[in-house]
């Protein structure tokens, strides 16, 4: 069989999984288009315009695997001014110019563009953006509408709202502000529920749903008019053959006015930024392990953007929540970008009227929790955690682009952070005499095959695209040294690459280490060395929560070892299937056995990114066995497992053991070894105990009961099973 | 094979705190290479001058040192060029500088201007010492070029006259010679098979021209080559440092012009930072 036909093959095979994801995503897409389209004050529809022909194009000509293309929310600000300053019909013209230089863009190979921003800059943006977009929908979710000048008087405002909200006496709005209310808890709490059924519909669809379900109870069942009253419905939602017939009229007067040339370049900027920073952080999450072509994803992103510009849709990006979404249910190409377009189509051609019984407070909230995500506090104590002066960029990034605005508040971030640098390393001759030095050396060892970098003068954003040119070309499940002893400045923004680096190094096979440091910090008090993330001895040793009170003496029986402090490493873990979509974050509070063969831990990992991330804390136990077996997955039959198997995961049935196979499913590649491996012994001792999810990735087992923390109990149930476990596996004749 | 012994040594000698060191280094390679040592002074003729110049060399009396001492009056640079053409000199020893509070040497601009005009092969170095510090490494390039032939095997002639233990070749291989840019996975392995066909090319050039040269120069030597690609000048002299080379031994620049020295490339990259003492030869 030729290549080809085999990839055509299994594209077909995969074909039912990307339906489905597209699916999933497309229910929150919906919501997410119609709201960020009303944060730009354009019409709600071109929000979904956007994410259906970003969605067609990208997935047609784009260079990533798994990212979803469609409106994105660091572009609201953007977006905002440009409609307001130059009206909707120049703003569209504004929109399809952005899209012609984001296309150049990728045919001078600028992928590396957002790596010339400083880190903590771009994050004092992305927090001014949030503040935008939740300053001003604030009020919107508490039906309040009110209008101010300045993007700070709405944070002002926001108590003042409050105090209103407890106050009306206006049955509409009250419904409405119930509303908002109400879907803001529903986003803020749907990560704490861990229930698959609930989880299969994502947050912004359960509002949807909701919503709409409430006021067919009021009109079907109380026979009364929805109680939301009318200004704070979502208007003007056109059926498919409106949008088609009206293609909105094109404004190109004020091309050449100042205003619109600082959209455009807003626009581009804001778009190729937030697209290139969400296309890396998808191709960590990508369990095939592909890396993107990011230039042609953008010249993609650029044609899309023209195209939706023409239909009246806004730029077309590639957002990181709703792509997080795709890959956590199992997208394996860009199909499922594509047909979460087609389920939008599929939405706006069946019930474009049901979607009018949406509230606008509700979709606002979706928003609010939106901006509150890109600005929240955790965003800030990280940056704390990393250095004063990041918060110092942070904060000045953050405010000039609040009162000034996009370009100008990203600049000075960009000059602060070289001031910051030049009073740090006491010198300005050492950046300007080296910043346009080739500074990188690389080669491969002669003997271990072991590529060899070293940095030398400086390494800080201003240079960094030399360092990863360099990186970049090296594949990832490769050994690499990086070495900085020659170099006498790194800055945060390096160092955290290096760290993404080494995380996907991690997960791909390769081993990425930087070396040399070490001298910066005893010799210079190194402000942004990594080492100072790294968990710091812990202090709080006398006050050990009960659990972990517990958890000690619980050891002392058992005769265990118990650590409770964070462990970052973790690489063990990165071969099992349960984590190939999720990142893991460190365990703690481990309790092993002396020869390590077993061992109990809490874990903390993410699951998607941006408002779709869930952080979660679970308890699990490792087998280290002393063999190898084939790699398998084993749970509980439910539902939805059924569900995925309809949509291509295979689960493999064994024949004789009707009663297990109706109660579990096993899951893995090898089928052939897998049926040999389980045996009669191990059969047995699954059905004749409770249930838990068992992986293996072919030399050691993962074992858990839930997705979350045990209690002792459930504790030691785990490590009385995994005890036996490892005894029956290590008798079986494999 | 047109191996050129360095028969005559010339250096410029300033009366400096670094004279001593200076004379040192040079009288040690005059007899190592057993060549006539040309002492060039710019400036007056005086007793006094003579006198201490004769104290300091008076230690290599037994090794029977052969110097010379000329004085010449003018423009430092011409003094020095025009006495290398008239006295016939095949090396010429300058001093670097380092800069301030950094571990980092550069030419001066008197010795830059002598580098870039001179025709006979020119010797930085970046610290002399009035004790011996062995040469233990040698760094050559393996350009794709004419003159790197000569070059390689005269490194291994200064190897074997400063009895060092390993040369290390280094083919600096432009990054566009890989026609593919690295995009995908694809392209990326593509690219990485081009890498490993043009590292095969570039060692069976580099191992031909070894073995061309005579085995007297080449036996007891460790011998390494080492591909890099990256931007030529400036890789090898990073190389150096990294590797902790005694010596870097390159090709002359062919042409320099205005353009050159506005866009530092091959060789000037390592004249504003000196990795280690550098051979540039003729």
């Amino acid at each position: 069989m030729s290549p080809k036909k085999s990839t055509i093959k299994s594209f077909f095979k995969a074909l039912p999984k990307n339906i489905f994801s597209g699916f999933v995503v497309s229910l929150i897409a919906l919501p997410l288009g119609l709201g960020l389209a009303m944060a730009s004050e354009a019409p709600p529809i071109a929000g979904i315009i956007s994410a259906i022909i970003g969605g067609v194009v990208v997935a047609v000509l784009g260079g990533s695997h798994i990212t979803i293309a469609g409106p994105g929310n660091g572009l609201v600000g953007v977006i905002l001014i440009a409609i307001t300053t130059l009206g909707l019909e120049s703003a569209y013209v504004a929109i399809i110019c952005s899209g012609f230089l984001l296309i150049l863009l990728g045919f001078f190979r600028m992928g590396t563009l957002a790596d010339f921003f400083p880190s903590s800059a771009i994050q004092g943006m992305l927090a001014a953006i949030g503040l935008i977009i939740l300053g001003k929908q604030f009020h919107i979710m508490l039906a309040h509408r009110i209008k101010r000048e300045d993007t700070l008087d709405y944070l002002i405002e926001i108590p003042f709202s409050i105090n209103d909200a407890l106050h009306y006496e206006n049955k509409g709005l009250i419904f409405a502000a119930l509303a908002g209310t109400i879907s803001l808890a529903i986003m803020l709490f749907y990560s704490r529920l861990r229930n698959k059924y609930l989880q299969l519909i994502p947050a912004p669809m359960w509002i949807v749903i909701l919503s709409i379900c409430f006021s067919y109870y009021f009109e079907i069942v109380l026979h009364e008019h929805n109680p939301v009253s009318g200004e704070y419905m979502i208007t003007g939602i056109p059926t498919l053959q409106h949008i088609i017939s009206d293609i909105p009229d094109l404004n190109f007067g004020n091309i050449g006015t100042l205003s619109f040339l600082g959209s455009v370049l807003a626009l581009t900027l804001i778009a190729s930024i937030e697209s290139l920073l969400s296309i890396k952080a998808v191709d960590k999450l990508d369990p095939e392990k592909r890396r993107s072509n990011v230039n042609r994803d953008l010249k993609a992103l650029g044609l899309a953007t023209i195209g939706s510009g023409f239909m009246g849709g806004l730029n077309v990006v590639t957002v990181i929540a709703r792509s997080s979404v795709n890959v956590n249910n199992g997208a394996t190409n860009r199909s499922s970008n594509f047909f979460h377009s087609v389920f939008l189509i599929l939405f706006i051609v069946l019930f474009s009227t049901q979607l009018t019984r949406i509230p606008l407070p509700a979709l606002m909230a979706i928003l609010v929790y939106t901006g509150y995500k890109l600005a929240s506090p955790k965003v800030i104590t990280k940056i704390f955690s990393i250095g004063k002066e990041q918060l110092v960029i942070f904060f000045l990034t953050l405010i000039i682009t609040l009162k000034v605005g996009l370009i100008t508040g990203i600049l000075a971030g960009v000059l602060t952070t070289f001031i910051i640098h030049v009073i740090i390393s006491k010198s300005v001759g050492l950046f300007f005499r080296n910043v346009l030095k080739p500074n990188v050396l690389m080669y491969k060892e002669e003997n271990t095959n072991t590529y060899y970098v070293s940095v030398k003068h400086f390494c800080s954003f201003l240079n960094y695209y030399r360092l990863k040119k360099h990186l970049d070309i090296v594949p990832e499940n490769q050994d690499i040294i990086v070495d900085f002893s020659l170099c006498e400045f790194v800055d945060h923004t390096v160092m955290e690459n290096m760290h993404s680096f080494q995380e996907l190094f991690h997960k791909r096979g390769g081993h990425f280490d930087v070396i040399g440091l070490d001298m910066h910090d005893t010799d210079s008090k190194h402000p942004f060395a990594l080492r100072r993330l790294l968990p710091v001895p812990n202090l709080i040793k006398n006050s050990l929560t009960r659990r972990q009170t517990n958890m000690e003496d619980l050891a002392k029986n058992y005769n265990l070892v118990y650590n409770f402090k964070k462990q970052k490493h973790v690489h063990f873990l990165n071969d099992f299937l349960f984590f190939n979509t999720k990142s893991i974050s460190h365990i703690y509070n481990e309790l092993s056995y002396k020869d390590r063969t077993i061992s109990l831990f809490d874990i903390e990992f993410s699951e998607g990114e941006f408002i779709a991330k869930e952080v979660i804390h679970a308890t699990m136990l490792h087998i280290n066995l002393k063999k190898s077996i084939p790699e398998f997955t084993l749970d509980r039959e439910g539902f939805l497992e059924k569900m995925y198997a309809f949509a291509g995961f295979k689960d493999i049935p064994f024949e004789t053991h009707a009663d297990f196979s109706k109660r579990f499913y096993v899951l893995g590649d090898n089928e052939d070894a897998i049926r040999r491996f389980f045996q009669d012994d191990l059969i047995r001792f699954f059905e004749s105990n409770p249930y838990y999810h068992i992986e293996s990735n072919g030399n050691s087992i993962l074992v858990f009961a839930k997705e979350r923390l045990a209690s002792i109990k459930e504790i030691k149930a785990l490590l009385d099973f995994g005890k036996r476990l490892n005894e029956v596996l290590l008798s079986i004749a494999y | 094979m047109t191996l050129k012994p360095f028969k005559s040594i010339g250096i410029g000698v300033a009366f400096s705190p670094n004279l001593k060191a200076n004379l040192f280094e040079a009288a040690r390679l005059s007899i190592f290479f057993s060549s006539k040592l040309y002492l060039i002074h710019v400036g007056e003729v005086s007793e006094d001058k003579i006198k201490a110049l004769k104290i300091i060399l008076n230690t290599f009396r037994k090794d029977h040192l052969n110097y010379e001492v000329v004085f010449k009056q003018g423009d430092p640079v011409e003094v020095i060029l025009s006495t290398c053409e008239s006295k016939k000199i095949d090396l010429l020893i300058l001093g670097a500088v380092q800069r301030e509070r950094f571990l980092t040497y550069y030419v001066g601009s008197i010795a830059r201007k002598i580098t870039r005009r001179a025709n006979c092969s020119v010797l930085l170095l970046i610290k002399p010492s009035i004790k011996r510090v062995p040469c233990k490494h040698i760094v050559v390039n393996g350009l794709k070029d004419p003159k790197t032939k000569n070059t390689i095997t005269c490194a291994f002639y200064v190897a074997k006259m400063l009895d060092a233990e390993k040369v290390t070749i280094v083919e600096e291989i432009n990054q566009k010679a890989i026609a593919v840019k690295v995009d995908d996975d694809k392209s990326l392995r593509r690219a990485n098979i081009i890498k490993e066909r043009i590292k095969l090319r570039e060692n069976s050039r580099v191992k031909e021209i070894v073995e061309s040269i005579p085995k007297q120069y080449t036996e007891n030597l460790l011998i390494k080559s080492q591909p890099i690609f990256g931007k030529q000048g400036y890789t090898i002299g990073h190389y150096a440092q990294v590797s902790r080379a005694d010596l870097l031994v390159m090709n002359a620049p062919s042409k320099m012009t205005f353009w050159d020295r506005l866009f530092p490339h091959d060789i000037e990259h390592i004249l504003t930072e000196l990795p280690t003492d550098v051979l540039i030869l003729q």
